[in-house]
């Protein structure tokens, strides 16, 4: 008899889940948006998020004009952090700064080589556009590294003449593990991942429940004998295989453009995944309860998924540096915990240990969600 | 034997009393007509027999079964074909027969018997790969009927069917509800077509969440209208009316298309008080009639009025 009543239970989830993806299949604008955007999404970011700063313009200012002012301005151009878009004069250093012709001038001094080689102190001028602070900070640290280098050739040259070598008792040895040419993408991937399956999973299935609602189809469901866990369990199947195909999307492209592999377990990274979107489901279900048309339901929907998710997930801005008050509304979102488990998983090859927190509050939050969504629903038929 | 019974049924939004005090019942097997002008109270009325909303007070059984203990049981027993067209358009009809056959608990062969039923009633054979959005809204509503009894309910609802549908379609269609009703199936249909209601087989009205009236559609016409009712054939209306409302034997005047409905009282003697009156004005015909239930209805509801301002 028990066995029965499942078996027809499933039956009628498997009769909704089917719909569903008729319906959607037949829905080739949304079709478009759900698979395009992601790989829109993933590009742009990946090529014009850089925290990187290379080729940064600099112009020179070189009133000495001798064969080591040249040495020391080759010694910078040549990597590629640098690119000397003139030589110019002193008066002319404003108008490069203004019209943003240059982000960085350097200015030698007229006894640059003299100075160098009677053991005095050489001054060099380095004019930072400090608009863009972040950008400012990197170049200064890229000419400093440069310029010191260079004092450590010209002491050593000295050195060697009277018969010493040059000698640094402590040196540092920086290595970046798990992103060793600090590439911004690959930092920002897990955030993207995050941040396109919430959206999508909150959006289309908040759209998905309006709809009916919109066309009075709902009703009809109402009167039958399905219950309210069998629905939604039927509508959040399609949007699960969805989302998982996204995912794979989002990896594969990952994968193809910026040369982004899955260093952890694949097993892991399935299991929060299905976490992370039962949690996003629940959230749209909620918004579905709360709005009445489509529009309403994609407004709410993309605002409560994407702001959370691109703001206060640690995706961009590290929580680390937010402020105590802010810190505490970061948990809103379960993004946050999920970019953690995928940047563990994806970019460290971590195992559990080092993310069951995550997970489980992952779980915690989605078990309330769902719970919460379900009561709404139940609730909002009477 | 009853398959329905309504007790005291009552149901407020806020303070706004949707449904007051209904209490009837309905017979097995019967056409049971449930009329009322919009906001009447009667899609509340009905949703609440389904078990899809729950009554503030009162009770009612569908099918033997309480709508406040048991709605899952209710809802086992019944159809249901909502006022807002409730098909999937963006399926076709072969996949919104099976959904719905599937959702009601029909698979395998049992649901190809129901679907090819389906089709034939909705005149849709051969056309199972049609998207529904395409097909014409008479055809829709026939294929929704079918859909609504798609799994041999004992009682069908049926909240305003025919609304937007051609006169030709909408007789088509309650020939459809006769077939149901000829199988012994009890139909509970709104509508606020009047002459709809003369197909049924017992008739409550509803206003403004009470019932006013019932009975069968001859109960209707002799139990509340007890004086004699003319029709006036003439080309100047609107001139006669303001004459004849200014009369004392005259209880209502009604226009019906280009003629007239005058409901008299005991203070009208004899059919000459209306001929003298009229004699001068251009008028083609005066003859005693039975009422319509339009008659009944518009008398009633303006009794109704009349009451409440006193």
């Amino acid at each position: 008899m028990k066995i029965k009543k499942i078996r027809n239970s499933l039956k009628r989830i498997k009769a909704i889940s089917k719909k569903e993806i008729r319906e959607l299949l037949r829905d080739k604008r949304m079709l478009g948006v759900i698979f395009l955007f992601p790989i829109f999404l993933l590009i742009v970011f990946g090529y014009a998020i850089n925290f990187d700063v290379k080729n940064v313009k600099i112009a020179v200012c070189d009133l000495d004009k001798s064969s080591e002012s040249i040495n020391f301005i080759n010694s910078l151009i040549s990597s590629e952090y640098f690119d000397l878009v003139n030589f110019i004069q002193y008066g002319d250093a404003d108008k490069y700064l203004d019209q943003n012709l240059a982000q960085c001038i350097i200015v030698i001094p007229k006894d640059f080589s003299h100075k160098i080689y009677s053991n005095d102190l050489v001054q060099i001028q380095y004019l930072i556009d400090g608009v863009q602070g972040n950008t400012a900070t990197l170049i200064m640290n890229y000419v400093n590294a440069a310029t010191l280098n260079l004092s450590k050739q010209v002491t050593n040259k000295f050195l060697l003449r009277i018969g010493r070598s040059y000698f640094v008792p402590i040196q540092i040895e920086p290595r970046f593990w798990f992103n060793p040419d600090l590439n911004s993408t690959r930092f920002l991937l897990p955030g993207l991942i995050g941040m396109i399956l919430i959206l999508v999973s909150v959006v289309t299935i908040s759209l998905s429940i309006v709809r009916e609602k919109e066309m009075g189809t709902i009703e009809q469901l109402n009167v039958s004998s399905l219950s309210v866990s069998e629905l939604l369990i039927g509508k959040i199947i399609p949007y699960i295989i969805i989302a998982f195909t996204n995912a794979g999307i989002i990896l594969i492209t990952g994968y193809i453009f910026f040369d982004i592999t899955i260093k952890g377990s694949f097993i892991w990274l399935l299991i929060c995944t299905l976490i992370f979107l039962s949690a996003s489901l629940g959230m749209g279900i909620i918004v579905s309860v709360i709005a009445d048309s489509l529009q309403v339901a994609f407004q709410i929907g993309t605002l409560i998924s994407l702001l959370p998710s691109l703001l206060l997930s640690g995706f961009i801005f590290p929580i680390e540096s937010m402020p105590k008050v802010i810190q505490v509304f970061t948990n809103i979102t379960p993004t946050k915990f999920y970019i953690k488990c995928l940047r563990s998983i994806l970019l460290k090859g971590a195992g559990i240990e080092f993310y069951w927190e995550q997970l489980l509050y992952m779980i915690l939050f989605s078990i309330s969600t769902l719970l919460i969504a379900s009561k709404l629903y139940a609730k909002k038929m009477k | 034997m009853n398959s329905i019974e309504v007790f005291e049924l009552t149901k407020k939004f806020g303070s706004f009393t949707a449904v007051d005090n209904v209490s009837f019942n309905v017979k097995e097997g019967e056409i049971f007509g449930f009329l009322g002008a919009n906001g009447a109270g009667k899609s509340t009325t009905i949703r609440m027999l389904c078990g899809i909303l729950e009554p503030t007070s009162g009770d009612a059984f569908v099918g033997g079964y309480s709508i406040v203990k048991s709605p899952d049981k209710v809802k086992l027993n019944i159809g249901y074909m909502s006022q807002k067209f409730s098909l999937y358009n963006d399926l076709t009809v072969e996949e919104n027969i099976e959904f719905f056959g599937s959702i009601y608990g029909l698979f395998g062969k049992s649901l190809k018997q129901k679907k090819e039923w389906v089709l034939e009633v909705s005149y849709l054979r051969g056309k199972e790969k049609l998207l529904t959005s395409s097909l014409p809204t008479g055809i829709k509503q026939r294929l929704a009927l079918g859909l609504a009894v798609i799994h041999k309910p004992k009682i069908v609802f049926l909240d305003e069917p025919t609304s937007g549908v051609d006169p030709i379609f909408r007789r088509n269609f309650w020939d459809l509800i006769n077939e149901l009703s000829s199988e012994g199936i009890t139909v509970i249909v709104t509508t606020h077509y009047l002459e709809e209601a003369e197909y049924c087989n017992d008739i409550i009205l509803i206003d403004s969440g009470k019932i006013i009236a019932q009975g069968n559609p001859k109960q209707l016409k002799t139990n509340y209208i007890h004086h004699p009712i003319f029709e006036i054939q003439c080309e100047n209306a609107t001139d006669i009316i303001e004459c004849l409302e200014k009369q004392n034997f005259v209880d209502e005047v009604s226009l019906f298309g280009n003629n007239i409905h005058v409901i008299t009282n005991s203070n009208l003697k004899e059919i000459n008080q209306i001929l003298e009156l009229l004699s001068d004005k251009n008028v083609k015909s005066i003859s005693k009639i039975t009422p319509t239930l339009e008659d009944v209805f518009i008398h009633l509801l303006e009794k109704k009025n009349e009451n409440q301002k006193n």
